[in-house]
């Protein structure tokens, strides 16, 4: 079927047959490659996308559910003041190693500072859950988050 | 890669082309200048006459930093910023690339990265460094004494140039066999806690090119129907269902039939399609055990005298020392299978370029494998064979196992195409964690005899398990008198001092594929090791620390391990826990470092419990960038404890049980509610980091769960008497 996303603030007309999860739409039909195929289950958040500003897996999410919602990917990030102030934290603090993850755990983050502009640590641990790293990057995540909140507050 | 540096670069080339200065090795494999990349095919450094500086990076990266390692040697050598250097990594080609503690073989592996390239790549910086000086010292008429490089500026004796000036001059100049190495008093990078790595911000904005974002023009996507249990082969297949998948291209039985090659338009296809084929298999020859069995067997050989007596240890006088000891401290232990399971699946790209020549795109661990094993499929020279190498989405091993696996199934693939188009071979997660390739399921059986006074008077020390490196191509490396080093390594080599030791091998049957997984042998040894030194501190009254303390009394290596174990226990508050909490404590070398790492846990065994702080301390030689090694200690640490907490890859009659995270649950961020690393000031030469925050890490936990008076001598704990919060 033909249909028309909103993504990155533009339009595109793609085709793909419904049910066909919004991930390899992103990936394979738009070529963006920013958001990671990790798990195909919704258990590890490398593909977490924004639908409407609000993080979901895109994995789980169907081409024929998204076409009035307005997408938004890793890509973009450094244009919202939230997703600029997560990579500024991510840099600062090198949180990456292999970094496969970080586009879906940044992602998450902008989800959670949107929410709660002061989170907790426990506040952080328990909205990044769902974000796993093998290279257990978490201790940084942990902290970029915090350094990001207080690079927003300043 | 550094987009500022990228586009000034453009800009200036636009304006003015130029030389360019080549330094690496020659034909003969001397240190050589040049100024054309055919006379210096595979450089270490190149540096135009703008100035923009490029290291080559022999070393793929899976995170553990040699793109930021080997860029900051030549960096500091020559006389430049870490802003002022970009990075490529290196083709494939053995002689140059090679990992000179590997022989004639290009590879990552052994946390070597840093190691073997620590005196070549600060060499390749000082002798482009040589050559500028040199051609400057010339044009100025001063001498080269008086010149030095820094920040990219060359000057002296009143002169002053961007070194990009000197180029075209420095390419005709040999720099000498060896340069002047920088003395420690003059480095401005190594060792300094504020250099960032330069992977950083392309890794943070999605701009990142991992192999699984290879979009090559025209590509197909291939998924492999593998048989299900090891060993079985294809019969035939049905491909009607896949043929109602849009976007499908053609089903194909691989040579090896273990598998069906499914060809797609796009990533979702292939996987619609490969769910819709029917495969006929033929199952026997294929492995039909369960795991109780493999344990069983693994068990019963520890019961046995073992066939490989390693040491060449006198076993009765050992036996008569253990027997004879006031007080005797026993246990056995059992490790299951462990898969990697890297975040970015497997996969790969080839594509025949119109020459004929084969292009690989990989995040290639070790390039020599798949280079060698291309040139037998395609019946081509290795020079017509190119590897690209990716960044890898993580590794900790898997991406190199003796039979450069994946890379053969997608030559395999592309070899039953007309190869007009490009394949992309792709795993999916249920592919990698049941894709064969595990750590070895491995027991130990150990008993250490003690003295009225608490002191050790015999170790006797079984292993049996499957050996990773037997029937490998790597069998001449690291077997000797039939004992697979990788199944008892840590046992053997520990700096420990310990009286009348005995450390026997049995290997077992082949179970199931089996390689290296982060810090290899030591996963195991590295727990046996500590649990029973703290049991045997705990049967003498003994503290933990004190007591290993007096096996580490003299000799270097034992005062570099027991520095660690000061360090990590004076930074970890050892004997001072938080109220209500408890403490571990572990030291272990591997890979060249020593690491000692204090666990702190809270609650309970009957409500859960909840790991509140790991403290490590760290030894390995000279810190080239201090913050990546933190970086690879706290990961190490969440992996070693991660897989230790919960995981574990189970046989059902030959079929793994486990298929997704779901049910190989990776550590997640709660599970660890801090970590902090100590690293040791030194002038040894650099060693290992990747892989030595990993050993020490379980045992401890293990140790702080003793103290609740549970002894975990069988992992995953959670199957095993341990509840997480």
């Amino acid at each position: 079927m033909a249909l028309t996303l909103k993504l990155n603030g533009q339009s595109h007309s793609v085709e793909a047959e419904p049910g066909t999860p919004l991930l390899w739409v992103i990936r394979d039909e738009l070529k963006l490659t920013g958001t990671k195929f990790g798990c195909g289950v919704a258990s590890c958040g490398a593909c977490t996308v924004h639908l409407n500003g609000e993080p979901v897996r895109s994995c789980q999410t169907y081409i024929e559910d998204v076409e009035d919602a307005e997408i938004t990917t890793i890509e973009v990030m450094d244009q919202d003041k939230i997703g600029a102030a997560v990579q500024q934290a991510w840099i600062e603090l090198d949180v990456v190693q292999c970094g496969y993850c970080q586009s879906g755990q940044i992602m998450n983050a902008v989800g959670l500072l949107r929410e709660n502009a002061k989170p907790t640590a426990e506040e952080v641990d328990e909205y990044m859950y769902g974000n796993a790293c093998r290279c257990a990057t978490y201790q940084r995540i942990r902290a970029g988050v915090l350094r990001a909140s207080e690079i927003l507050e300043a | 890669m550094n987009t500022k540096l990228s586009r000034r670069g453009f800009l200036k080339t636009a304006a003015a082309a130029g030389a360019v200065l080549y330094v690496g090795t020659n034909a003969n494999g001397a240190m050589a200048a040049s100024s054309s990349s055919d006379a210096m095919l595979n450089p270490f450094v190149k540096i135009d006459s703008n100035g923009n500086v490029v290291a080559i990076v022999k070393h793929f990266e899976k995170g553990q930093g040699p793109a930021t390692g080997l860029t900051s040697l030549i960096a500091e050598e020559l006389g430049v910023r870490m802003d002022q250097i970009d990075y490529e990594f290196a083709p494939s080609d053995p002689n140059v690339y090679n990992n000179t503690l590997f022989g004639p073989f290009q590879g990552t592996g052994g946390s070597t990265a840093v190691s073997n390239s620590w005196v070549q790549y600060r060499t390749a910086g000082a002798g482009a460094r040589e050559v500028l000086i040199r051609a400057a010292a010339e044009a100025w008429g001063v001498e080269t004494t008086a010149l030095d490089i820094q920040g990219g500026v060359i000057s002296g004796s009143s002169n002053s140039a961007p070194l990009g000036e000197f180029v075209a001059a420095a390419s005709a100049l040999a720099p000498s066999e060896s340069p002047r190495l920088r003395d420690p008093s003059e480095w401005k990078i190594i060792g300094n806690e504020a250099t960032r790595r330069k992977d950083s911000p392309i890794k943070v904005n999605g701009t990142a090119k991992f192999a699984m974002d290879v979009q090559l023009e025209n590509q197909m996507v291939v998924m492999v129907k593998r048989t299900p249990q090891q060993g079985g082969k294809v019969i035939g297949f049905d491909d009607t269902g896949s043929k109602d998948v849009k976007g499908f291209t053609m089903a194909q039985t691989l040579p090896t039939k273990h598998g069906v090659a499914v060809y797609a338009e796009n990533t979702w296809a292939a996987m619609q399609a490969r769910e819709a084929l029917n495969v006929d298999w033929d199952m026997s020859a294929a492995e039909t055990r369960s795991s109780q069995e493999i344990r069983d067997e693994i068990l019963a050989a520890l019961d046995n005298a073992p066939v490989y007596n390693v040491n060449k240890a006198d076993q009765s006088a050992v036996t008569a020392a253990v027997e004879g000891a006031a007080t005797i401290v026993e246990k056995t232990f059992y490790f299951p299978l462990l898969a990697h399971a890297p975040m970015e699946p497997l996969n790969c790209t080839i594509e025949q370029t119109a020459d004929g020549d084969i292009v690989l795109h990989d995040g290639a661990q070790m390039p020599t494998g798949p280079h060698m094993a291309y040139q037998q499929i395609f019946g081509l020279p290795g020079e017509k064979i190119h590897i690209k190498t990716m960044l890898a989405g993580g590794s900790f091993g898997r991406r190199a196992t003796p039979d450069a696996d994946y890379q053969v199934e997608a030559a395999l693939a592309f070899s039953m195409t007309d190869r007009s188009r490009p394949v992309k071979l792709v795993w999916d997660r249920e592919d990698d964690i049941r894709g064969g390739y595990y750590r070895p399921a491995v027991g130990h059986k150990v008993r250490v005899g003690m003295d009225a006074d608490g002191k050790i008077v015999g170790w006797e020390h079984q292993v049996a398990g499957q050996s990773i490196m037997k029937g490998t191509a790597f069998e001449a490396f690291a077997v000797r008198d039939g004992v697979d080093h990788s199944t008892v390594e840590g046992v053997t080599e520990n700096p420990y001092i310990i009286p009348s030791m005995a450390i026997g091998l049995t290997d077992t049957e082949k179970a199931t594929s089996v390689l290296w997984w982060r810090s290899v042998g030591h996963t195991h040894t590295g727990y046996v090791m500590e649990v029973m030194m703290d049991m045997a501190a705990k049967a003498a009254g003994i503290d933990p620390v004190v007591f290993r303390l007096a096996y580490l009394a003299s000799g270097k290596d034992q005062q570099r391990k027991a520095a660690v174990l000061r360090l990590a226990a004076e930074k970890g508050n050892w004997g001072k826990p938080a109220d209500g909490n408890v403490q571990g404590i572990a030291v272990h070398k591997s890979f060249g470092s020593y690491v000692a790492e204090v666990v702190e846990i809270s609650g309970n065994l009957d409500d859960g419990i909840q790991i509140e702080k790991v403290t490590a301390a760290v030894d390995c030689g000279i810190a080239v960038n201090p913050d990546v090694i933190k970086a690879q200690v706290e990961g190490g640490i969440g992996y070693g404890i991660g897989h230790a907490m919960r995981d574990q890859i189970t046989l059902d009659q030959g079929s793994v049980e486990q298929s997704n995270f779901p049910d190989y649950e990776p550590l997640r961020i709660s599970d660890i509610k801090s970590i902090e690393t100590h690293i040791i000031s030194s002038t040894e030469a650099p060693t290992g980091i990747g892989e030595p925050g990993t050993p020490p890490s379980a045992p401890a936990l293990a140790n702080a769960i003793a103290q609740l008076d549970l002894r975990v001598s069988e992992l995953p704990m959670n199957e095993n008497g341990v509840a997480f919060a």
